[in-house]
């Protein structure tokens, strides 16, 4: 019969908020209680070193290249051995998108994503963080890499010393 | 001191607790509101001001002293300013006559409990509750809004409803314990509450006492997802503040009505009988907040229809009813 339908359906709903007065909420007490973040959460953008402990970065410009809201730029120079470097490095985060473009075309896996989302700031300018700031004592998500080591780039020692890499032909003798 | 200075500071210090006891009663039962409907979505509720949120009150009021008090240009000023005093007001002259504990003896004189024991304490129940609707209606008239003058009438097509249906729910009450007076009214619940012996009255009281604090199931007059706020849509500020106010004291005042004509004022065993008296009206508070949390608004003609076409006609055979029984079994009324 409707009529006894419609009393159910108004005195049931009455049991549910009830059960539900007395079940745990499901909020996550942020700033007291924090979600770990899954372990591959791209958030605030690092700047790696290589075994070395120098500065993995080339100055190539492919990050601010790939960058789709243009928040890295950076000035390049080159140190003694012909060691490219950036002069400065800038990332503007009050821009950045987290989409970890930049660290996908970085050649040398300088510019890294970690997990750190806190760093928000009320002052806009508080989010521009320059090279100091970026940089980390470590290698990152890869300690091992070490791009001079591999890149057939005579900056580490001569060419044709580096791990799997075959001394420079002379292209002379090629000739027929 | 004379007497009658001394039964003249008697009322005032009574006057003065009852106005602390409701002000802060009211602010507390937004908190406890607030807190209530958030643990049944699962949420915690506001628990950043104090221990447990305990202070969030007293924030709110801040903010609303603090808040700008815009004046809408063509709304007309004078109604405007005293609609919110009129729906805080009414809510707060009804517990003149509500009853919360026995007399007491001090100083040796009896004190009664009540500011002032009405030998009409009912009809001044029902009359300041419908005085009341004119805050919404003038309210919603004086700001020139649409949607606060839709607001306002449907507060008054929503009074018309469910008034008689109150009234009517009130009479097997008086009948029972033959006076309109509120502590007879008590007194003659020693034995056993209304709500067990006339449990037909005690629902279409509820239903009547839901639609009369405007809260969601009946809140037809704010009606957020269609109305923005309903009649206070152009308030702000402690204009705003005093509607609302006035609104959970209203709640207040109607869990205490409930109590005292249907719940047996202050009778219980074991406990004082004020803090009876308190449970009771906290109980019925919590039921409407439950309610609130469980059920959805009735369309506006919805209610029309279930007022005079279910409850008047079920309120005035329960009149019949229960004047009958009473004639057959003592017939000295």
């Amino acid at each position: 019969m409707r009529f006894w339908r419609d009393v159910r359906g108004t005195v049931e709903p009455f049991w549910v908020t009830l059960r539900n007065l007395l079940r745990r909420p499901v909020t996550i007490q942020y700033p007291e209680e924090k979600r770990p973040p899954a372990p591959r959460y791209r958030a605030r953008i690092l700047l790696t070193r290589d075994p070395g402990g120098k500065e993995r970065c080339v100055a190539c410009y492919l990050c601010s290249a790939a960058c789709p809201v243009d928040c890295i730029s950076m000035q390049s120079s080159e140190g003694e051995g012909g060691r490219r470097y950036a002069a400065w490095f800038r990332i503007n985060f009050s821009r950045c998108i987290f989409c970890g473009l930049c660290a996908e075309a970085c050649p040398t896996k300088a510019i890294q994503m970690s997990p750190d989302y806190e760093i928000c700031s009320d002052e806009p300018l508080k989010l521009v963080w320059e090279k100091e700031d970026l940089l980390i004592p470590g290698g990152g998500k890869d300690p091992d890499y070490d791009f001079y080591a591999h890149a057939g780039v005579g900056v580490d020692g001569p060419r044709g010393s580096h791990a799997d890499e075959m001394a420079p032909t002379d292209f002379r003798s090629n000739l027929p | 001191m004379s007497d009658l200075a001394l039964d003249l500071l008697f009322i005032l210090v009574k006057l003065g607790l009852i106005f602390f006891v409701l002000l802060t009663g009211a602010a507390y039962l937004v908190l406890a509101e607030r807190k209530i409907l958030a643990r049944m979505q699962l949420r915690h509720g506001p628990n950043r001001v104090g221990p447990f949120g305990l202070m969030q009150p007293l924030a709110d009021l801040i903010k609303l002293l603090t808040k700008e008090d815009f004046i809408p240009p063509a709304s007309d000023r004078f109604i405007f300013f005293i609609a919110p005093g009129l729906a805080a007001v009414t809510a707060l002259l009804t517990f003149a006559v509500v009853p919360f504990a026995p007399d007491l003896e001090l100083f040796g004189r009896t004190v009664p409990m009540v500011v002032s024991d009405l030998n009409i304490g009912v009809l001044y129940f029902l009359g300041l509750s419908s005085l009341g609707v004119y805050g919404v209606a003038l309210g919603g008239w004086a700001s020139n809004s649409k949607y606060a003058l839709l607001g306002g009438i449907r507060g008054l097509s929503q009074l018309i409803s469910y008034e008689l249906a109150m009234g009517l729910s009130v009479v097997p009450v008086v009948l029972a314990a033959k006076s309109f007076s509120l502590t007879d009214i008590v007194e003659a619940q020693a034995g056993m509450p209304f709500a067990l012996t006339n449990p037909l009255a005690f629902l279409i009281f509820m239903i009547s006492v839901a639609a009369e604090s405007k809260r969601i199931p009946f809140d037809i007059p704010e009606a957020e997802n269609e109305l923005v706020a309903g009649f206070h849509t152009e308030y702000s500020g402690m204009r705003f503040g005093l509607f609302f106010v006035g609104e959970y004291i209203n709640m207040i005042i109607l869990g205490a009505m409930t109590a005292v004509l249907f719940l047996g004022g202050w009778h219980g065993p074991f406990l004082p009988p004020f803090l009876w008296f308190c449970l009771k009206v906290g109980a019925v508070a919590f039921f409407f907040i439950w309610m609130r949390g469980t059920l959805p608004r009735l369309r506006y003609d919805q209610l029309m229809h279930f007022g005079w076409k279910l409850l008047i006609p079920l309120a005035l055979l329960n009149v019949l009813v229960t004047g009958a029984v009473h004639l057959w079994l003592g017939g000295t009324a």
